[in-house]
């Protein structure tokens, strides 16, 4: 598989052409994790050091209607093995004219509108080992046909390759308990991750709002589980990933001082079928104390119809959250909020800051505790978890 | 002398300023129309922008972009920001769909997400990039945006000029008035007094370099922002302006803003 990619990625370097703009760009990243309660495997460890590193080679020819970026990833963790990886984010070439696109290679594709829970986002893998947040994507080979109409833009999708998501490694931290045993996947169709899937994308601005609908078919991202035991012979959660249909709805809307924000779906083939939501606002203080930094107050609500038995810990949830721009030279910025199951009162704190160091540096903090996780909570093998990171990300 | 004598005299006092009033608002407002009129039909260009931001203890630091216009009949213009430096927010882009008098639209990409977020354009007054231009200050100019009053005619460095006095009609506005220095030769503004919402001067903005193009639009390539009240400074410099590249509405899209780079 991994010979695979860079396979790819070498034919995609012979191809390219020498005329027409080209441009490079990259970020080297230092980070360090502290963890602050015991571990509950003896294989974990209190502490964590990593670094990572991104590249991105982009030219563009043809009076700027073709182009091809190129962005290969890696990281080198000190315990984790799984973490240790290298991922090619986007090799993708892009034809675009009057209102037509084409995306041919491997690209990452965002849909959705909320702060905490990405409940619509599925086109990606989500790249869990990197950051639980979901915010960060395998790539994904994909062929993309967009039409930019006056009735609104349509998305059509072929996906013809399935990544695999990759959990933590026994000695991985933050993880669940017991592991995920990836090894031991198991797939409902019989092609594996060869499934062709496919998906659909409508949306349109109406004014103030932004709308998307969309029908995903294929290999569900997110897998199922169930107990087993590993080739030690050790309890593990064994991923099932199962043929799924998913539509979805998202909607975001800008109104004065307020921002609002909805995701919905309905999803088929992981057991019953079921409906989720997630939605909430952000409202904005701009210029407070007559300065000029903004604070914005920030409330979701996740919910599930699956309830506790749902695969996700954000199934009866409430988020409250500040956010707080400073709007200064060195663009210093703080996120912070609680998430609460209303239901068994676990409780999720989170906090991320950041700030340029000169032109070139940034430093970035970020702190997660889970307190209260109830048994039945799917955050319940992070209840001793707790960490700190600091981070050092240098740019060129 | 009794006040019955006297109030025709007063109400004749109050009237005539009235009259000099309304004529100072229409002399205001034709010499802005005439300014507008002057710089419309550029039908689209796109340029690059830096930005040397300095502090009052002289530290110094660098922003580039390039930016893409589209001009709009009967509405605001079109425009899309694709921020080069700090490293940090390259390929960072921002479309804005401005409007004559409704709030913009506008949308943020952010790269490292891929993701596009619709952000509130009711941070008009908020500083952009760090900058001392706040978002305003950058934003398409429409006519709308303001109420006029013709204030004087001065001179600087021997051109002569139209003084007027804009108010901000959005209530949002950082700024309770401005004063505008516009040349009477070309109709281009040579320099701006900002004064906050307490009505004390807050910063003051001075045109550079004008050049002319398309035998007919004048673009400053130097605007040299002070603030009076912090100390600090923001040379924006204009590079590379090009006219009638053929840029049209599907340049400025959310797919678009994916795209930029």
């Amino acid at each position: 598989m991994k010979r695979g990619w860079s396979v790819f990625a070498a034919a995609l370097m012979l191809c390219l052409p020498t005329a027409g703009q080209a441009d490079w760009r990259g970020e080297i990243a230092l980070e360090t994790r502290v963890f602050t309660q015991p571990a509950l495997d003896p294989a974990q460890s209190d502490s964590n050091l990593s670094l990572s590193g991104e590249v991105e080679y982009y030219t563009s020819w043809d009076e700027g209607r073709q182009s091809l970026t190129i962005k290969p990833f890696a990281r080198i963790d000190q315990r984790d093995e799984n973490r240790t990886h290298v991922d090619l984010r986007e090799g993708v070439w892009i034809f675009n004219d009057a209102g037509l696109e084409l995306r041919l290679g491997v690209d990452k594709v965002f849909w959705g509108v909320t702060e905490v829970y990405h409940l619509v986002d599925i086109i990606n893998q989500t790249d869990i080992v990197e950051n639980r947040d979901g915010e960060q994507k395998l790539g994904q080979p994909m062929l993309k046909v967009s039409l930019e109409r006056d009735w609104g833009t349509l998305d059509l999708f072929y996906l013809p390759l399935f990544r695999e998501r990759v959990h933590p490694s026994r000695e991985g931290r933050p993880r669940s308990q017991p592991r995920i045993a990836d090894e031991l996947s198991v797939y409902e169709n019989g092609r594996e991750k060869y499934h062709a899937d496919f998906a659909i994308r409508w949306s349109r601005s109406l004014g103030d709002w932004d709308l998307g609908l969309a029908h995903f078919y294929g290999t569900g991202r997110q897998p199922s589980f169930s107990f087993g035991l590993d080739d030690e012979g050790l309890p593990a959660l064994i991923p099932l990933y199962e043929i799924i249909n998913q539509s979805s709805i998202d909607l975001q809307g800008a109104v004065g001082e307020w921002l609002w924000k909805f995701e919905g779906l309905y999803r088929t083939g992981q057991g019953s079928s079921f409906f989720a939501a997630t939605g909430g606002f952000e409202y904005t203080f701009y210029g407070i104390r007559d300065g000029s930094s903004d604070l914005g107050l920030l409330a979701e609500v996740m919910w599930d119809e699956r309830g506790s038995r749902a695969d996700t810990p954000f199934d009866r949830d409430l988020f409250l959250g500040l956010r707080w721009a400073a709007n200064d030279v060195d663009g210093t910025e703080l996120l912070t909020g609680v998430v609460a199951d209303w239901n068994n009162g676990t409780r999720f704190f989170n906090l991320e800051a950041s700030r340029r160091i000169g032109n070139d540096w940034k430093l970035g903090l970020q702190a997660r505790l889970w307190s209260n996780v109830a048994p039945t909570d799917a955050l319940f093998g992070l209840r001793n978890d707790d960490y700190i990171e600091f981070k050092v990300s240098r740019y060129f | 002398m009794s006040l019955r004598r006297l109030l025709p005299v007063l109400s004749l006092i109050v009237l005539s300023s009235q009259v000099v009033a309304e004529a100072d608002v229409a002399r205001g407002l034709e010499i802005a129309t005439e300014a507008d009129r002057r710089d419309t039909g550029f039908h689209d260009f796109r340029a690059g922008l830096t930005m040397l931001l300095r502090n009052k203890n002289g530290d110094e630091s660098l922003r580039n972009m390039r930016t893409r216009v589209l001009e709009v009949d009967g509405d605001g213009d079109k425009s899309m920001m694709i921020f080069d430096q700090p490293l940090d927010v390259k390929g960072t882009a921002l479309l804005t769909f401005s409007h004559k008098v409704e709030t913009d639209d506008q949308w943020l990409y952010l790269p490292a997400l891929k993701r596009v977020k619709r952000i509130s354009s009711r941070n008009k007054s908020g500083p952009f990039m760090g900058s001392e231009f706040a978002y305003e200050d950058l934003a398409s100019q429409e006519i709308e945006k303001y109420s006029y009053r013709y204030l004087k005619d001065d001179i600087i460095d021997g051109q002569s000029m139209f003084v007027i006095e804009r108010v901000p009609v959005d209530k949002n506005s950082g700024y309770k008035r401005q004063s505008v220095w516009i040349d009477q030769a070309e109709y281009r503004p040579m320099k701006i007094e900002f004064y906050d919402r307490k009505d004390s001067l807050l910063k003051t903005l001075v045109f550079r370099g004008y050049r002319q193009y398309l035998e007919r639009f004048w673009r400053a390539h130097e605007m040299f922002m002070q603030n009076h009240q912090t100390g600090k400074s923001t040379l924006l410099t204009w590079t590379d302006y090009e006219f009638q590249v053929g840029l049209q509405d599907s340049d400025f899209t959310k797919n678009s803003l994916k795209r930029a780079k």
